[in-house]
């Protein structure tokens, strides 16, 4: 039996699938903001708290109206995609001309808005929401007792973010929205109405945060601060893949999922903060981010 | 410059002509100021509710004393020290506040232990855990009200190993308070006879406790003991039942759980935890007359021991303030400590030198579905840990403690 660091390979293994498992969340959120961020140029900050209105919605659905899980994993996102196309229509629209930080400076006061809306109303501890019956129990993989769940959201994750990634790079609707995001006046002249393309997208990107709150409100108790917690490591995960980049924000939520596991291993204290650490030496070295190019 | 020189001079003069049969209340106002997390982790076991209990002691005590009136004032700390240090300083310096009450953090909670100290301000603390705010840190004007870590330790602690819980894995939020929980029920533990195995120190706060649960799964340690508190506690609770933690025959050791974490956990969860209390508001006619009112006042929501212990402290404090004649912080924490602590909170009461209110705590099992009678019907009180036993002796770290 070999060691590594004085850590057995079981401990190790079981570390890696769980960061596997937490990089999931970070993947499905990166990927909605890199795709709001490369066709809108909006940084938008309330994702995290759509992120917690995915996860709400779903358990509303399911105390009001007894709606279970598996309806709601497609409802909730649409609800909160539709809640998104009107954020859109109704204010992020009068911004694109604007500098960055007016973008930035609305969705962090909507993120607080809607936060403390919810915390008003159901206060901070949390509610329970159940594990779908068809999902419960566990496997026994040797090394760690593995919980179905888990394994589904990783694949859930993996399975939005290939599609996702495959519409926008592999599809015509994909090309036009590259093309829109190069040059949108061409674009349009070629007769694509781009306003309504951007609107969908914004919708879209913030449906895929409802989606990964709806994944996220089993494992932790559905709780109006879930979105804040989670959304400034996100940020760092879009800014070490570069900003923008499907596949960068992809691939790197899924590996800084394993590198924090990892770090909780080996030096727990760090685990919150290796992330940031890891952002600081990319900028120094590749400002634009791993998968980034520099514009 | 030479004006007000002059102007303080004559009102100096006058103040001591007026004499000292006057009662004194310093700006004419007695005012309390309840700091905690109004919004974040903590906002649930303590925040509002802790507001509102402070405010329920002022109405009962009728608005006034010594003709003064009272007022009650609140901000939010966000668990954070600098916030709460400036806070603290800013209510003292330009707002006349006179005590500040509740105070959760242990790392805040220690911060205003030495602001209070310093300017001779009181400090009714409720919601802290750490032992140290009687110990190295303690205060002529502090009062450590509802609980402490040392409290836990021989309340939960001492249960369990007496349970056969001999080797123990403690997951800590990394802070002063898990720092001082792990540290007091270690000693326990280890006085008893068992072992400490290991220890992982997780971000404060934290969501995903996987990671950890599976190391100390690892470890093969009989318990597992959560050194932490509010959410974090519930989402480790949540994550050690998908994890297959207790099914696989270790035993999960919740050393500081609020009546609203089991709310939030759900009795299907956290059935048969066993916990240690200093209030529980089905005990007698008298704490459900009041934990009724509180709740009416508060979406319905029963009071945890903390928001249960704000009322009590409140409620001396104005007391002594009636009894002393003055609300000068010292005089009256002395006024405290001297008279007899009683109401419907604290049992068997009284405040020791080094600043810690002693009362009778409880060991609480929580019920299973079936046993409860409804909503906030949660626990079954197993055993009345006697206020002697539950906080053990004085420290004599604290330079109050004369050897």
């Amino acid at each position: 039996m070999f060691e590594l660091l004085g850590i057995p390979p079981q401990v190790l293994f079981g570390q890696l699938l769980l960061g596997l498992i937490n990089g999931a969340f970070y993947a499905t959120l990166s990927l909605g903001l890199a795709l709001i961020f490369g066709l809108l140029n909006i940084i938008n900050f309330a994702h995290g708290a759509l992120y917690m209105m995915g996860a709400f919605v779903a358990w509303l659905l399911l105390n009001m109206l007894g709606i279970g899980y598996w309806p709601s994993l497609f409802l909730a996102p649409v609800l909160v995609g539709l809640f998104g196309i009107l954020l859109e229509k109704t204010m992020l629209s009068r911004l694109y001309k604007l500098d960055h930080l007016y973008g930035l400076l609305l969705t962090f006061g909507l993120a607080l808005m809607i936060e403390g809306l919810f915390r008003q109303m159901y206060g901070v501890s949390g509610l329970p929401y159940p594990i779908p019956d068809a999902l419960k129990g566990g496997q026994n993989l040797g090394f760690m007792f593995l919980p179905n769940y888990r394994g589904w959201v990783v694949v859930a994750s993996l399975l939005i973010c290939f599609a996702t990634w495959f519409l926008i790079e592999r599809t015509k609707l994909g090309s036009y929205l590259r093309a829109a995001t190069e040059n949108p006046a061409l674009v349009q002249a070629f007769g694509i109405n781009v306003p309504r393309m951007i609107t969908l997208t914004y919708g879209f990107g913030v449906a895929l945060a409802g989606f990964a709150g709806v994944l996220a409100a089993p494992i932790y108790s559905v709780n109006p601060l879930m979105g804040s917690n989670l959304i400034v490591v996100v940020f760092a995960v879009v800014v070490i893949g570069g900003m923008g980049s499907i596949m960068g924000a992809i691939l790197t939520g899924f590996g800084l999922g394993m590198v924090e596991g990892l770090t909780k291993v080996f030096y727990p204290e760090a685990s919150n903060t290796v992330i940031f650490i890891i952002m600081a030496i990319v900028l120094v070295l590749k400002p634009a981010g791993l998968f980034g190019r520099a514009r | 410059m030479k004006h007000s020189t002059a102007l303080l001079a004559g009102v100096a003069a006058l103040a001591l002509s007026a004499g000292s049969a006057l009662a004194q209340v310093s700006d004419d106002v007695v005012k309390i100021g309840v700091l905690n997390d109004q919004s974040g982790t903590y906002a649930d076991l303590a925040g509002p509710g802790s507001t509102l209990a402070a405010q329920m002691a002022v109405d009962d005590f009728g608005g006034t004393v010594l003709g003064k009136k009272i007022e009650v004032v609140f901000a939010d700390h966000q668990n954070k020290p600098d916030v709460g240090s400036s806070i603290v300083n800013r209510w003292i310096d330009a707002e006349q506040v006179d005590v500040v009450v509740d105070v959760p953090t242990s790392s805040v909670a220690l911060a205003v232990q030495e602001i209070t100290n310093r300017k001779g301000k009181v400090h009714l603390n409720s919601t802290a855990a750490s032992s140290d705010m009687t110990g190295k840190a303690c205060s002529p004007t502090g009062i450590h009200w509802t609980y402490n870590t040392t409290a836990l330790a021989n309340g939960t602690g001492k249960a369990i190993v007496a349970q056969g819980g001999k080797s123990w894995y403690f997951l800590t939020a990394d802070y002063a308070f898990g720092h001082a929980l792990e540290r007091d029920v270690s000693a326990v533990v280890k006085a008893a006879g068992g072992e400490v195995k290991g220890v992982v120190r997780h971000p404060f706060p934290n969501q995903d406790f996987s990671s950890f649960l599976l190391q100390a799964q690892a470890s093969g340690a009989q318990v597992i003991g959560l050194a932490n508190a509010g959410a974090d506690t519930i989402n480790a609770i949540k994550q050690a039942g998908e994890f297959g933690i207790t099914q696989a025959g270790q035993k999960l050791a919740g050393l500081l759980v609020f009546l609203s974490d089991i709310h939030s956990l759900g009795l299907q969860t956290a059935q048969g935890l066993q916990l240690t209390t200093g209030f529980y508001w089905d005990m007698d006619d008298e704490t459900r007359a009041w934990s009724k009112k509180f709740a009416a006042k508060h979406n319905g929501a029963m009071p945890t021991m903390v928001q249960a212990g704000v009322y009590s402290a409140v409620s001396h404090y104005l007391k002594a303030i009636k009894e002393a004649g003055t609300d000068d912080g010292k005089k009256v924490v002395d006024k405290m400590k001297e008279l007899p602590v009683k109401d419907f909170f604290a049992r068997n009461a009284t405040i020791r030198a080094d600043g810690r209110m002693v009362h009778d705590m409880y060991l609480a099992e929580v019920k299973k579905p079936s046993e409860s009678k409804g909503a906030w019907d949660y626990y079954k009180i197993l055993r009345t840990i006697p206020g002697e036993e539950a906080y053990g002796p004085m420290n004599p770290a604290c330079p109050l403690v004369k050897g």
